[in-house]
């Protein structure tokens, strides 16, 4: 049951890294990004069961709010270019 | 039997697999044109690495890769494809010369690899000297918890319960996590060194990045790149969400950051990866609210003293021992009558001072290198 | 009473498989951005949803299921934050869905 599991998320991580590779704007890339972090996330899981450690869901708690953290990060700079400040937002009506 | 070839089956294909995406993952990198999209995929390389340290049951290590390598790194890259601009120059010089020495070492690399003992040989050196010692030492905790207090279910999952009865042995250390006791009170000395190196890291970042600071008090003039749009859409009304949902996962981030602190003792974790969790719930906040507000929460003077306090910490615990009459970092001599049921003394107190300052420090570095460098102004 | 639970576990699991399956083939093969974006949501949602669901069933009452909850509360807490954000961004920097009246001539 779990090697069905495991064997799906692989495959759907590499469609991901597909797109992220082929995706001709750079929003596609970062949208294939986003789907690999969760499929990590499903994987180590998984794979935690799998082996019998439960220590290893530490690690998928981590993965969810890394993957956040960066999605954030990436789109913030794809706003305004640079890591800045919130003024330029309420100078703009 | 049957479901342990199945197992077996199946973890090695899962090898297979994920090596199979990190070289592609790298062929990837290595071709692309755009560093935007270089950079995104090098945080699927870390995603990729880390999953794979963990196939190799290294859980601390996978939890320091994913941390560090997809949180903290590719934050900073893209900090500095702000400043740099984000397309790579053409290639001018021909690559035979340096495709030349990548094969060499590579093929040396390769080569060397064939004497290596295979995984898990248990007669391989790095299992041989010290080890069986240090495994002696902190394995009689780990089988109390398995025998007598673990909880485990029909299906053989064991949830990881805590032991209250961690014997201290005369010699040994008598933690439940292996990598910890060895990090910490076995290799305190490496540690220590590590946690100083950091703290050289943001001394320099301090130097070469802080310099101009002080002159731009004013708001930065946008940016004159065709490439921006005007916006369509009023941004406030669509930055409501984002704001909504990093309050509430930041409180959560802090808490899963003492968690990994002290859990570190039991399981994976440890001071390295609570600080670097600490420092990530900063840095959204930074990245959803906007730098200045940033700087109000943790301002600047006070993360500068807490990098430094780090290290004080650490190095202070060994001072403090030599003081009781043992060795530098001998943690055995700090017994105290404080508290004696309660508070932890001896070896569980040194490991707790000491992850403590790993930290501290680490987490005040990496807020300070993110500040540092998304703070400065592109130029022109 | 062992049985039902093993068979509901299962199934939510292969269920779950076949959610992230076929959002990774949507991801690769929808016409534009915005409906990849429905394909991205679909694993994280359904599929994501699905297989720890499955595997809440496996362990049982124990405090890997708690883990397990909290995972779940994140994901479906930050994924579609992420989306709306990416979305919103695409929107802005002018990325335009594919015109549905141009698909029809051909």
């Amino acid at each position: 049951m779990f090697a069905v599991a495991v064997a799906a998320i692989l495959i759907t991580m590499s469609l991901a890294l597909a797109r992220a590779a082929l995706g001709p704007t750079v929003f596609d890339r970062i949208l294939a990004l986003n789907m690999f972090g969760t499929k990590t996330v499903l994987l180590i899981a998984v794979f935690g069961f799998l082996t019998r450690r439960p220590h290893f869901l530490d690690l998928a708690l981590l993965y969810t709010l890394i993957n956040f953290i960066g999605a954030i990060a990436v789109l913030r700079f794809s706003r305004y270019g640079h890591f800045g400040d919130s003024e330029l937002e309420q100078r703009i009506p | 039997m049957a479901i342990e070839t199945l197992v077996d089956l199946a973890t090695q294909w899962i090898d297979i697999s994920l090596l199979a995406l990190l070289a592609c993952t790298a062929i990837t990198v290595v071709r692309m044109r755009s560093l935007w999209a270089a950079v995104m995929l090098t945080g699927i390389y870390s995603f990729l690495g880390a999953s794979w340290m963990l196939i190799l049951d290294a859980p601390d290590v996978a939890f320091t890769e994913a941390a560090v390598g997809a949180g903290i790194s590719t934050v900073l890259m893209l900090s500095t494809l702000a400043l740099t601009g984000t397309t790579m120059k053409e290639r001018t010089k021909s690559p035979l010369l340096p495709l030349t020495v990548v094969t060499v070492t590579g093929a040396a690399l390769v080569y060397g690899t064939a004497d290596m003992p295979h995984y898990g040989d248990p007669t391989a050196p790095v299992h041989q000297h010290l080890m069986p010692e240090f495994m002696a030492d902190t394995v009689p905790s780990i089988h109390v918890v398995d025998s007598n207090h673990s909880v485990a279910n029909s299906h053989g999952m064991v949830s990881d319960a805590t032991d209250s009865n961690n014997h201290h042995t005369k010699t040994g250390v008598g933690v439940g996590n292996v990598v910890t006791a060895v990090l910490a009170s076995y290799r305190g000395y490496d540690t220590l060194g590590e946690t100083v190196v950091i703290f050289t890291a943001a001394i320099g970042v301090l130097l070469m990045l802080r310099g101009n600071q002080r002159v731009r008090n004013h708001v930065p003039e946008r940016t004159s790149d065709s490439t921006l749009p005007s916006y369509p859409l009023s941004p406030m009304r669509h930055r409501a969400i984002s704001r909504v949902v990093s309050k509430l996962v930041i409180p959560y981030i802090l808490l899963f950051g003492l968690y990994v602190q002290f859990h570190g003792d039991y399981g994976p974790g440890g001071g390295f990866q609570a600080g670097v969790i600490f420092a990530s719930a900063f840095i959204l906040y930074g990245l959803v609210f906007g730098l200045p507000a940033a700087r109000t929460v943790t301002p600047p003077r006070l993360i500068e003293i807490l990098i430094a306090l780090g290290v004080l910490i650490y190095a202070g615990t060994g001072v403090v021992s030599m003081l009781l009459g043992g060795n530098f970092l001998d943690y055995s001599v700090l017994e105290h009558q404080l508290w004696p049921g309660f508070l932890p003394h001896g070896q569980h107190l040194g490991i707790l001072l000491v992850e403590l300052g790993v930290g501290i420090t680490v987490a005040a570095v990496m807020i300070t290198i993110f500040f540092a460098i998304a703070g400065r102004e592109r130029v022109q | 009473m062992s049985l039902l639970v093993d068979v509901i576990s299962g199934a939510c699991i292969v269920a779950g498989s076949f959610f992230a399956v076929v959002g990774g083939i949507g991801i690769l093969r929808l016409p534009d951005f915005y409906s990849r974006l429905h394909g991205g949501g679909i694993t994280d949602t359904m599929g994501a949803g699905l297989i720890l669901v499955g595997l809440m069933f496996h362990a049982g009452l124990t405090l890997v299921t708690v883990k397990l909850v909290m995972i779940l509360f994140l994901l479906f807490v930050t994924s579609p934050t992420s989306c709306h954000a990416l979305a919103s961004s695409a929107l802005a920097h002018g990325v335009r869905p594919l015109d549905p009246r141009r698909r029809d001539g051909h």
